[in-house]
């Protein structure tokens, strides 16, 4: 079977030896036995470390858990700054964490029942593939987006009973944040976890009008169109 | 000057920044991949603490399990120490924000393991590594903590025994570069990349740390015990956890019957499918009679992964499977201090390290306690080492720097170190697996030195400096064939069984001449060797 690879500076084909194999697999096929200088991240095998995944035919897969198909384009993740072939720095991208602070700002004790784990049991499934981030039409537009996993995870961590600053996570997700988002769902669609941000973003827009904030594209009545 | 340069960033190493950081240390977690990115997201049965949440247990049950599983070779010191922190890591984990499961009474739930005579395996569904990972990496961040990703470690830099810090390929730019600090902590893994294709471990699995520091004139032993998992899937080695056994699966022949009692430990089972396999059996996993709601509550991970790589619904069907490397008991000898033996100014934590908890087989849901448990001592005496000379000069980086510039100029080179590693992958399962034999051993061994007499005709095809990782992959092998030298020989010495060392012709544990660690290290450029006997 034939598949296309975009590479940094050329669109190459490669012919695949395989019925039926992992587009990893197949990568690595290409890389020890036709051009060690094919490039690309990969770990674990097993769809858990988050580290291959890619786009192919323009949507993102992880390579260890994407059964490569007669034709298919495969191109590195989208709004990333691409360091060679597939391979993308994931490190800039890793900074919206920072900005959500998506973690526990006030730790108390809580009493915790496996019903309020199950609530956030998808979201910390997350693996920081960054498949919705590459998915995410909004970073065309705003690039300083904190986008879909960030969101997530800064969810997860209001959702927690042992949170005891709820409000200060929701004060870092306004600027950049949750009212961006257009709720497309391309991140819930692309997620190898299953994990729906369009609906943790929407829930952080229910916490955060608990603490008074307002959708500002409402404010202003401004659709785009320059107001009423 | 940094305090603490800490190599390898998965639960161990970030544990260890966590402790120290804690302490007002200065820390610099370094990384061959992103933090997130390591074999503990991997980890799915859970974390042993004897809690008694489900059933009744004690600290001194999980001791004597963890003893009994070691056959011998434990410091049992160190084993009580862990055993007795244990509850207290749990604690600390929950501070930190990790989504344990609960029991109906709103206390962590506990799950049984193999060859524990409890339910003592804490758990997070079946993404127990990966949640705590994460937990771990959002506190870094949230401390601030600097963490360098895509450096590989390539030497220590040690001047008279003293570690002064280490030199680093910096994967993205190709820069060879040293960082250099008062005190080191090594975190960087085990050797399980050895089994190639035969192996739950991930590719990165390939003994940096261990390796550096055998070259450094430090100590490495234990290094022949590898556990074997008794259930990963058949064409993808993809692991399925102990838990589906622990929860009432059972293994099955062609035939349809089952031959072991699922629970016993991971070796007793690994050989047992073995056998069945060379008498020409098919083995499965059967997990049908748990039923759908159960098996998508307790094992999502698990019916994805068989659905995706064996092509086969655990929920319906039977589920495929083969015994592979799981995990590496062997590595950087270190003393109760976490020290590495032979050298100053170093600790070693995680599976990179034989702190003597393992001995001869890991009991499942160790690992995870160890990397927390040992992590947080690893930093915490890091803080407390007293330590200088850190300014001295050195020529490690140039030396390093012109090996590097070496590969780059050499072309072409004659052998392909991929389908050499793929071979090596085979050879180490079939000759230095399940079940060992002294005439393949040492056939065995005598080919890897060969293939290290070779090194000099493979090399690299891509001669590009930057994000070079067939430059990663080809100094990743060379680690490697060290390690798996040093595991050849020390099975090779050892004539007798015990814990997941298994030889047909000496069937027993013989501990007139074996109880003992097996040390391995290198003088005057030569590999040198002698079995200590364990005393407790």
């Amino acid at each position: 079977m034939q598949i296309t690879i975009k590479r940094t500076n050329e669109t190459v084909n490669y012919e695949i030896p395989f019925q039926s194999s992992t587009l990893l697999k197949a990568l690595y096929h290409i890389k020890n036995s036709e051009d060690n200088s094919l490039t690309f991240s990969s770990s674990c095998r097993s769809g858990v470390c988050g580290t291959c995944a890619v786009r192919v035919n323009g949507k993102e897969v992880l390579a260890c858990s994407y059964t490569v198909q007669e034709g298919d384009l495969v191109e590195p993740l989208a709004y990333h700054e691409v360091q060679r072939d597939l391979k993308v720095n994931k490190q800039k991208v890793r900074e919206t964490l920072r900005t959500a602070t998506a973690w526990l700002q006030s730790p108390q004790k809580a009493l915790i029942n496996e019903e309020q784990v199950q609530l956030t049991a998808k979201q910390t499934d997350c693996i920081l593939c960054d498949s919705c981030y590459s998915s995410c039409p909004v970073l065309e537009v705003n690039p300083n987006f904190i986008g879909p996993f960030a969101l997530t995870r800064a969810y997860r961590y209001t959702a927690d009973p042992r949170e005891g600053n709820i409000q200060a996570i929701v004060d870092n997700i306004q600027n950049n944040g949750i009212w961006d988002c257009t709720l497309c769902g391309n991140c819930t669609e692309v997620c190898p976890q299953g994990i729906d941000p369009k609906m943790d973003i929407t829930m952080l827009r229910g916490t955060a009008s608990q603490f008074g904030y307002t959708d500002p594209n409402f404010q202003t009545m401004d659709f785009g169109f320059g107001g009423f | 000057m940094l305090d603490i340069l800490i190599i390898g960033s998965g639960g161990a190493g970030l544990s260890a920044a966590l402790s120290a950081k804690q302490q007002g240390s200065t820390v610099l977690v370094v990384g061959k991949s992103y933090p997130t990115a390591s074999q503990t997201s991997m980890a799915q049965g859970g974390m042993n603490a004897a809690l008694g949440n489900v059933t009744p247990d004690s600290i001194q049950a999980h001791i004597d399990d963890t003893i009994k599983s070691a056959h011998g070779l434990c410091n049992e010191e160190m084993v009580k120490q862990m055993c007795e922190d244990a509850p207290f890591s749990i604690e600390w984990l929950e501070k930190l924000g990790v989504p344990f499961d609960r029991t109906s009474e709103t206390k962590v739930a506990q799950r049984q393991l193999g060859g524990a005579s409890s339910k003592r395996a804490c758990y997070a569904q079946d993404y127990t590594g990966l949640k705590i990972l994460h937990t771990l990496y959002d506190n870094c961040l949230k401390e601030k903590i600097e963490m360098l990703e895509e450096h590989l470690l390539l030497n220590l830099i040690v001047e008279e025994k003293v570690v002064l810090g280490a030199t680093f390929l910096n994967i993205v730019t190709g820069e060879i570069k040293e960082i250099r600090a008062k005190t080191t902590i090594l975190a960087t893994g085990g050797y399980g990349a050895l089994y190639k294709n035969f192996t739950t471990n991930s590719e990165g699995a390939t003994g940096d740390g261990i390796a550096a520091v055998l070259r450094a004139g430090g100590t490495i032993s234990n290094m022949e015990f590898v556990q074997f998992h008794p259930t990963a899937l058949k064409s993808s080695s993809t692991l399925i956890s102990e838990s589906a056994r622990g929860e009432g699966g059972y293994l099955v022949n062609s035939k349809g019957e089952r031959f072991i009692d699922e629970l016993l430990p991971r070796d007793v089972v690994a050989r047992a499918i073995f056998e069945q396999m060379n008498s020409g059996e098919k083995v499965f996993l059967d997990i049908r009679h748990l039923g759908e709601e159960k098996l998508l509550h307790l094992m999502p991970q698990e019916v994805h992964l068989c659905r995706l790589h064996e092509g086969v619904d655990p929920i319906t069907e039977l589920i495929p499977i083969k015994p592979v490397a799981h995990y590496t008991m062997g590595g950087i000898d270190v003393n109760k201090n976490l020290e590495v033996t032979g050298l100053k100014n170093c600790y070693a934590v995680g599976e990179c390290s034989n702190a003597k908890i393992h001995g001869a087989n890991r009991l499942g849901g160790n690992s995870l306690l160890e990397i927390i448990s040992l992590g947080r001592l690893a930093g915490d005496n890091a803080v407390g080492c007293d330590c200088h000379h850190t300014e001295i000069e050195n020529t490690q980086l140039q030396q390093d720097q012109e090996y590097i510039d070496g590969l780059f100029e050499e072309y072409p080179y004659e052998k392909n170190f991929y389908d050499i590693q793929n071979q090596l992958g085979v050879d180490f399962y079939t000759k230095a697996g399940i079940v060992r034999d002294n005439t393949q051993l040492n056939n065995f061994l005598n080919e890897l030195r060969v293939i290290k007499a070779d090194l000099d005709d493979m090399g690299i095809g891509d001669k590009n400096r930057e994000n070079n990782t067939n430059l990663v992959d080809f100094l990743q092998f060379q680690n490697l064939l060290e390690v798996g030298e040093v595991l050849l020989d020390a099975a090779l010495v050892r004539d007798e069984s015990r814990g997941a060392h298994y030889k047909t012709a000496f069937p027993k544990e013989e501990d007139k001449f074996f109880k003992a660690d097996a040390l391995y290290w290198i003088e005057e450029n030569v590999l040198q060797n002698k079995l200590v006997k364990v005393v407790n």
